[in-house]
């Protein structure tokens, strides 16, 4: 049988190195010791620090959405769904999808480059060396913390962009709030906040996982933790479309049935 | 004085051995970086290994502690037959044996303090913290930098990084210490200072240290026994003054200085 090409080999080799560390992050979040601590920190790092950029482009977001829908659905008469479409379209694609993104660069970036950093100066091997289970207290701290923030993140952004969207729709028309709450609110199902929240899952834990890969790997010092951390955001961005995708699919199966 | 390879153990009891290096091997692709090297540490001794930068030096003591894995070759430290043990024996090895990185490896995260709690609190589970800060303040005294305790890496020089990642390590008594390049960068008042602890700690503890450097000073001054490492194997092996009057036209170079 013919070789397998150096390229192919060494892809197929990394891909069996991604897997495996796929697996072992996934393993830590019920194997003990649990890093409670380093996880509470990482939170706050991950939510608490992420609250004004998620929140000034979520609202930027909801007015722009709002502003750019309302001729179209003017043509047609159609103006007081306004609420219906702006709230269908945050709580199922642009919340999770803007939370995502802005996460993908901010906090992929910052555990990559964290983490690379950590590698290259022999932080990681100074742990390993003194005992202590760097994965556990370095990796899984930082996964187990963006795949819990990740869906609070996005409720809070469609809120904030809900609300971005109140802000327009109340300076065109004068709309009451309680109105806008009542027709937003009826157009959204539980199927809706469910996928919202998977998908937000599913994304905080591959933004985790990518960043913290590619930093806890990182070579070639200074211009390798950069290499890292660009490869962090680029990789984090392609995979939160693809899970998108995915979600997508799966969620309109489940409508149709 | 020993001019060439070492196959067997020199005459020292087995009980004095606390490491014992048998025909290691280590390649980096189709790179020898080790090759065949025998090497043993005695009890209380500072062995001291010189060579050229490449030469394998920090190979050879990242593989004592499995920072590195060998090709192949025995290694034994203080019993443990290093390439086959599991995770457990492992981190049993590790806390017996302390390592003191060339870049210092201090967590830029932590305090001077939480650095050197944190082998403390990971390892030996202690709580306490009036036994935390005894043992914190009795190791900063030890490398005279008690002022330091509140400060980040960040804020310290070279030369105090240095003796404060010696302080960490020293923590947790390790019967072997393992010294990568300790007066690497470092002015020679300064490496004067890191010379005089490695001696220091050997006669306070008792530990047995493997002295990794191209400072012929600081060979001189720390070192009990020297050995050459040059193209991956032990080119020679004796006193400094022995080692001084060598004919080899390599190794000579290393004591014109």
């Amino acid at each position: 049988m013919a070789e397998l090409p150096v390229s192919m080999k060494k892809i197929l080799l990394q891909a069996a190195d991604v897997a495996k560390f796929v697996g072992k992050t996934l393993s830590y979040f019920v194997k003990p010791p649990f890093e409670v601590k380093e996880i509470l920190k990482q939170c706050f790092a991950v939510g608490y620090r992420s609250l004004f950029l998620i929140g000034f482009t979520s609202f930027i977001a909801g007015v722009v959405f709002t502003r750019q829908s309302r001729p179209s659905l003017a043509s047609f008469g159609a103006e007081s769904w306004l609420p219906s479409l702006v709230s269908q379209a945050v709580v199922r694609a642009l919340g999770p999808l803007i939370t995502a993104l802005i996460c993908a660069g901010k906090l992929g970036s910052n555990i990559s480059a964290e983490l690379g950093s950590m590698r290259v100066s022999e932080q990681i091997d100074a742990m390993e060396v003194s005992g202590v289970r760097p994965f556990s207290y370095l990796v899984s701290s930082r996964v187990i913390a963006t795949t819990v923030m990740l869906p609070i993140l996005v409720i809070y952004a469609d809120l904030i962009a809900l609300f971005g969207s109140y802000v327009t729709v109340n300076s065109i028309n004068g709309s009451s709030l309680s109105l806008f709450i009542n027709e937003a609110l009826g157009s959204i199902t539980y199927l809706d906040i469910f996928s919202s929240i998977i998908k937000a899952i599913l994304f905080g834990y591959a933004i985790g996982v990518i960043g913290c890969y590619t930093g806890y790997y990182a070579t070639g010092g200074t211009m390798g933790v950069g290499k890292a951390a660009n490869s962090a955001v680029v990789t984090s961005m392609l995979s939160i479309f693809i899970i998108e995708l995915i979600v997508l699919q799966f969620v309109t199966f489940l409508r149709q049935g | 004085m020993k001019t060439e390879t070492i196959p067997t153990l020199p005459s020292v009891g087995e009980s004095e051995t606390v490491v014992k290096i048998r025909n290691l091997n280590k390649s980096f692709g189709e790179r020898a970086v080790l090759k065949d090297l025998s090497i043993d540490l005695r009890q209380g001794e500072n062995l001291v290994v010189i060579g050229k930068s490449g030469a394998g030096k920090s190979v050879l003591i990242k593989c004592l502690v499995r920072l590195i894995e060998p090709d192949s070759g025995e290694i034994n430290v203080l019993g443990f037959d290093v390439p086959r043990l599991d995770v457990k024996q492992l981190r049993e090895l590790r806390l017996q044996v302390g390592f003191s990185f060339q870049g210092s490896a201090l967590y830029d995260s932590m305090t001077v303090r939480e650095n050197l709690e944190f082998p403390l609190r990971r390892n030996l589970g202690i709580t306490n913290q009036e036994e935390l800060n005894q043992a914190v303040e009795e190791s900063l005294a030890d490398v005279g930098l008690s002022h330091t305790i509140e400060q980040y890496p960040t804020e310290l020089s070279g030369g105090m990084k240095k003796r404060i990642g010696i302080a960490r390590t020293l923590i947790l008594k390790p019967k072997i210490m393992l010294y990568d390049e300790p007066t690497a960068g470092l002015d020679p008042i300064t490496s004067g200072e890191i010379n005089d602890l490695i001696v220091k700690f050997r006669d306070k503890y008792n530990t047995s240290s493997i002295i990794i450097t191209h400072d012929i000073s600081s060979a001189r001054a720390t070192g009990d026994r020297i050995v050459a490492l040059l193209e991956g194997t032990i080119k020679m092996e004796g006193t400094f003054d022995e080692m001084k009057l060598t004919k080899d036209p390599e190794l000579a170079q290393f004591f014109n200085y």
